[in-house]
C-alpha cells in the first residue's frame, strides 16, 4: 500500500527537482503515445527538442524562433505570475495582448507617415495602457461588486477578438491594402517598427524588456514590501489583511501590471514578428503563457526556463507536424501532458511517500 | 467477568523526529471516569486516535472487553462501543440539529423518530437541545451537547472527551458534569482528557499522567493535590507568575458605542461596546467562543474600521485608522489564530517576523526589505522568548503550537506597545510556556503598556487582570475588578445577566 505522508517542511530539493522529473515523465508518456501513432518515439523527441536548437537543416530558421515565441510568453507570464502568487486569477491576458497591440498600433498608424523618434516610445505606452485598462475592467468590477475575476477576464478575450476583426476590417485597414483585411505593416516603417537587435538571432526589444521584467520581477518579489504582501497574500490572506494588505488596492496592482505586460507583448509583437494588426493576429501567447507561469513554479527565473522550453515545444512540435506528419493535436496532447505532470509531481513537495502498512489513513 | 473494560500494553507510535507515544500501558474500568492529563505535546491526542482508530500503532496491544481491540478506522471503533467527542465540533451551521446528528450515523432512521430519539437522550441526560434548530444559531456549549447526545445514541460503553470544557461557562461546566456523572453511574466509562486539574479533581477517579509520550504516572486524583499533579505533568516545580500592585496611569485605550455588523450569517456583531484601559491595567475580557472575541479584536487592531470616535487611543481618535497606522502609535495585538492569521503558515519565521514589525523596527527602507536587520528582529524574538526552534529560516508552521504562540507574542511584545490587544495568549500552549507568556504579559504592563486580554480561560483572566468583563452576544458587560469577583458572578457576566 502506498500512502502520503505531509512535510513538516516543503522540500527545498524537490521543488527544485520536480520541474525536472516532470519534463523526463513527460518524455516518457510522450514518447508511448508518438509510438501508439507508428512513429519512432525517438526520432520524434529528437525533432521536437533537439533539431529546432542543432540541426543544420532547421536551425537558421528555427533557432531565431526561439526567441521570438518565448519573449512574449515570458513578459505575459511574469505579469500573471505576480496575480497568482496572491491568488488573483487573470485568465484574460490574451485579450488584454489584443488590446495592447491594436492601441499601439493606432497610435503608430495615427502619425503614419511621419518619421520621428518620439513615435515608438508613444506606442509604446499606448499599448501598455491598453492592456492596463482591459484588465482594469474585471479589477474594478471585482472591488466594486465582487465579481469573479476568472469569468469576466477570460470572457473580454472574446470581446478583444471581435474588436480585432474589426479593426482589422475596418478602422485601421490599409488604406493601400487593395481592400484585404489588415493594417499597414509596421514592421517596414522606421518610426514605428520593432526590428532584431542582433541579427539571426531573434532578439528584439520586447525579448530585452522580457528579461528585464524577469529581473524587476525578481527584485520586487524578494526583496520589497510590496512583493512580500503579494506572497502574504496568496498564502494566507486574514494574515495579510492583519499584515496592514489592502487587498482592493493589490487586486487593481496586481490585475493592471499583468494587463501592462500582456498589452506591451502585443505591442512588441505587433510592431515586430507579426508586423500588422491582422483578423488572425493572436495565437494563444496569453493563454499558453498560464502555463508557462506555473511550468515556471510562479517563480521569475522559472518562467523565465519555462517560458524558453515552452517556446522548444511549439517551435520542435511545428517541426515534428511536417516532417513527420503528426497531428498537430498530438502535439497538444504533448504540451498538456507537461502541465499534468508537473501539478502531479508537486506533490512531492510537500508529501513524502511512504510505501507499507500503518500510519494514519 | 473483570470489572475491565480497555486494557493498553506497550503502545508505541512514531512520527519522524518524535516517538510520540512510547510503551503507554494503562486501564480504564467498567464505570469509571478515567483522566488522560499532559500537556500539549504529551501524546495524548495520538494515544486517543489510536483508540478511536484514527491511527494505528506501530507496537503494542489494546483489549476492549477482553478481546483484542485493534479498530482499522473510526468506523470500526464505532462498532465496538467507542465513542468520542472532539475538541473541535465537525458540525455544518446550515443545517439543524438532527440533520447533523444522521449525518454521523450509519444507517440514521427517519427525521421525526431520530428527533423523538433526540428529545428523549437530552433529556435523560439533562442535556436540553431542541432537534429543530439550526446549528449555526447555537452556542457553543449547545453545540458541544449535539455532539454528546450524537455519541449517546450509539450507547457506548466507552466515551472519550477532548478537552470539553474549553468552551464552557462554568454553569455549563456544571450541567456537563451532571451528565457525566449519570453516565458513569450507568456503567458508562469515561475518559477524560484534559490539562485543567481542578475539574479532573472534581470529577475523576482515576489518571494516568502522560509526559513526552510516556506514562509517567498514575494516580488518584482525589488524593493529589493540583500542584502535585501539575508537577508530575510538566515534570519541574511551576513558576507562578508574580504581580505587582501598582497605581495605574491614565486611560489610554478607550472605546465609546463601537458597533460593527457581522460579515458573515453566522457571525457576531458588536453592539454597542464600551471600555476603557489605563496605563499599566490588564482588561481581561471573558466569554464563551464566538460571542464577539474575534470582531472585538480585528475593531481593535484595525482590521475591522469603525467611526474615529469609537476608538481612541491617548485621546486621538482612531477607530478609522488601518492596522499599520495604529501600529505606528504604538496599538499592537496579537489575533487567537495562529497560523494563518497572526503567521503565515508556510513563510520563514523571518518573513513572519516581518509581517508586523515592519513597521515599528523601520525593517524598510523606500519599500525595500533589509532582510538581514529582519533576521536579527527574528532571532532575538527566538532568544528573548525561548522560541525552540532550529533557526528562524524555518516555516511557522514547523514550529509546535505553544513555539509559535510564543513567537507571536513575543514579536508583538518587543515592539515596545503603548497598547497590546491579545486574544487567547495561552490557547493550546504547554504549561510551562503559558506561566512565561502570562509573566511576559504582566511584566509589559508593570512597564506601562495597557493591555486588552481576551480569553475563554478564566484561570488565566483571574491570574493576570486587574479588571474584567464579558462578551455576550456582541455586547460587553460592565467592567469589574477582579479583586472579590466570585465564580458565579462570572458565569453571569458570562452569560449576559448584567450586559449593558
Amino acid at each position: 500500500m502506498i500512502h502520503l505522508e505531509k512535510r513538516a517542511e516543503p522540500s527545498q530539493l524537490w521543488a527544485a527537482f520536480t520541474p525536472v522529473l516532470a519534463v523526463i515523465l513527460t518524455m516518457i508518456a510522450g514518447g508511448l503515445m508518438f509510438a501508439a501513432l507508428g512513429k519512432d518515439p525517438f526520432e520524434v523527441l529528437r525533432t521536437i527538442f533537439w533539431d529546432p536548437l542543432f540541426s543544420e537543416q532547421f536551425s537558421a530558421y528555427s533557432r531565431p524562433q526561439l526567441l521570438v515565441k518565448a519573449g512574449p510568453l515570458i513578459l505575459i507570464a511574469i505579469g500573471l505570475a505576480l496575480g497568482f502568487r496572491a491568488g488573483i486569477w487573470n485568465i484574460g491576458a490574451e485579450g488584454q495582448y489584443i488590446i495592447g497591440a491594436i492601441s499601439g498600433a493606432a497610435v503608430g498608424l495615427a502619425f503614419y507617415p511621419t518619421e520621428s523618434w518620439l513615435i515608438y516610445p508613444l506606442m509604446v505606452i499606448a499599448g501598455a495602457t491598453g492592456g492596463w485598462a482591459w484588465a482594469m475592467i474585471p479589477a474594478i468590477l471585482k472591488t466594486r461588486f465582487n465579481t469573479n475575476e476568472i469569468l469576466v477576464s477570460l470572457l473580454l478575450v472574446y470581446v478583444a477578438e471581435q474588436l480585432l476583426a474589426s479593426m482589422a476590417l475596418s478602422t485601421l485597414r490599409n488604406p493601400e491594402g487593395n481592400g484585404f483585411p489588415g493594417s499597414r505593416n509596421l514592421s517596414q516603417y522606421w518610426s514605428t517598427s520593432n526590428p532584431e537587435l542582433i541579427t539571426g538571432t531573434g532578439m528584439h526589444l520586447g525579448v530585452l524588456f522580457a528579461f528585464i521584467t524577469v529581473i524587476m520581477a525578481y527584485i520586487l518579489l524578494h526583496k520589497h514590501m510590496l512583493g512580500f504582501h503579494i506572497r502574504l497574500t496568496g498564502e494566507s490572506p486574514r494574515a495579510a489583511r492583519f499584515a496592514g494588505v489592502n487587498p482592493t488596492r493589490l487586486i487593481l496592482i496586481c490585475l493592471g501590471t499583468s494587463g501592462a505586460l500582456a498589452g506591451l507583448a502585443g505591442l512588441f509583437e505587433v510592431t515586430g514578428p507579426a508586423g500588422q494588426i491582422s483578423i488572425d493576429f493572436n495565437v494563444g501567447y496569453g493563454f499558453t503563457a498560464i502555463i508557462v507561469a506555473f511550468l515556471g513554479r510562479l517563480h521569475p527565473v522559472g518562467i523565465l526556463l519555462a517560458g524558453l522550453l515552452m517556446a522548444l515545444t511549439y517551435i520542435g512540435g511545428e517541426l515534428a507536424q511536417f516532417m513527420l506528419g503528426l497531428p498537430g493535436a498530438s502535439i497538444q496532447a504533448f504540451q498538456g501532458m507537461l502541465l499534468f505532470f508537473l501539478l502531479g509531481v508537486d506533490v512531492l513537495t510537500n508529501f513524502r511517500i511512504r510505501i507499507g502498512h500503518g500510519g494514519a489513513k | 467477568m473483570s470489572d475491565l473494560l480497555l486494557d493498553i500494553q506497550g503502545l508505541t507510535k512514531a512520527y519522524p523526529g518524535v516517538v510520540a507515544n512510547d510503551d503507554v500501558s494503562f486501564t480504564i474500568k467498567k464505570g469509571e471516569v478515567h483522566a488522560l492529563l499532559g500537556e500539549n505535546g504529551a501524546g495524548k491526542s495520538t494515544l486517543v486516535k489510536m483508540i478511536y482508530g484514527l491511527v494505528r500503532p506501530d507496537k503494542g496491544q489494546m483489549h476492549l472487553n477482553g478481546e483484542v481491540f485493534a479498530p482499522s478506522e473510526p468506523r470500526a471503533a464505532r462498532a465496538a462501543g467507542v465513542a468520542m467527542v472532539f475538541q473541535h465540533f465537525s458540525l455544518f451551521e446550515a443545517l439543524n440539529v438532527a440533520e447533523n446528528i444522521a449525518l454521523g450515523m450509519e444507517n440514521p432512521p427517519k427525521q421525526r423518530q431520530l428527533a423523538k430519539r433526540i428529545t428523549d437522550v437530552s433529556q435523560a441526560y439533562g442535556l436540553p437541545l431542541d432537534p429543530a434548530r439550526l446549528v449555526g444559531d447555537l452556542s457553543a456549549g449547545e453545540r458541544q451537547r449535539v455532539e454528546i447526545i450524537r455519541c449517546l445514541l450509539q450507547d457506548p460503553s466507552l466515551l472519550i472527551m477532548d478537552e470539553p470544557t474549553s468552551v464552557l461557562t462554568p454553569q455549563e461546566v456544571e450541567i456537563l458534569f451532571k451528565t457525566l456523572r449519570k453516565l458513569r453511574d450507568e456503567g458508562t466509562s469515561i475518559l477524560y482528557i484534559s490539562h485543567k486539574l481542578e475539574e479532573i479533581r472534581a470529577i475523576c477517579d482515576a489518571a494516568t499522567i502522560l509526559r513526552r509520550g510516556k506514562v509517567v504516572a498514575t494516580s488518584d486524583p482525589k488524593t493529589a493535590s493540583a500542584r502535585e499533579l501539575a508537577e508530575l505533568m510538566v515534570g519541574s516545580t511551576l513558576h507562578q507568575p508574580e504581580r505587582v500592585e501598582q497605581e495605574l496611569g491614565d486611560v489610554m485605550l478607550a472605546v465609546r458605542r463601537l458597533s460593527t455588523a457581522s460579515t458573515t450569517p453566522f457571525g457576531t456583531s458588536l453592539k454597542s461596546v464600551n471600555l476603557t484601559v489605563r496605563k499599566g491595567e490588564v482588561l481581561g475580557i471573558g466569554g464563551v467562543a464566538g460571542n464577539g472575541q474575534d470582531e472585538l479584536l480585528a475593531a481593535l487592531s484595525g482590521e475591522r474600521l469603525s467611526t474615529p470616535d469609537a476608538v481612541t487611543v491617548d485621546g486621538q481618535p482612531v477607530g478609522d485608522l488601518a492596522p499599520n497606522a495604529r501600529r505606528c502609535i504604538g496599538v499592537l495585538s496579537a489575533p487567537e489564530e495562529r497560523l494563518g492569521h497572526a503567521a503565515a503558515p508556510d513563510m520563514s519565521l523571518t518573513e513572519n517576523a516581518l509581517l508586523t514589525g515592519a513597521q515599528r523596527e523601520e525593517l524598510t527602507d523606500n519599500g525595500f526589505i533589509n532582510w538581514g536587520k529582519t533576521r536579527e528582529f527574528a532571532e532575538k524574538i527566538i532568544t528573548d522568548f525561548d522560541v525552540r526552534t532550529p533557526g528562524p529560516s524555518h516555516v511557522a508552521r514547523s514550529l509546535s503550537g505553544g513555539n509559535l504562540q510564543k513567537f507571536v507574542i513575543g514579536r508583538e511584545i518587543l515592539q515596545r506597545p503603548e497598547v497590546l490587544v491579545i486574544n487567547q495568549p495561552t490557547w493550546g500552549v504547554d504549561a510551562a510556556a503559558a506561566a512565561d507568556i502570562r509573566q511576559a504579559l504582566l511584566d509589559l504592563a508593570a512597564a506601562g503598556t495597557a493591555l486588552v486580554v481576551i480569553s475563554q480561560d478564566l484561570d488565566e483572566l483571574m491570574e493576570i487582570s486587574t479588571n474584567f468583563a464579558a462578551l455576550h452576544h456582541g455586547r460587553l458587560s460592565a467592567t469589574r475588578s477582579c479583586q472579590g469577583l466570585t465564580v458565579d458572578e462570572i458565569g453571569l457576566m458570562m452569560g449576559g445577566a448584567d450586559a449593558a
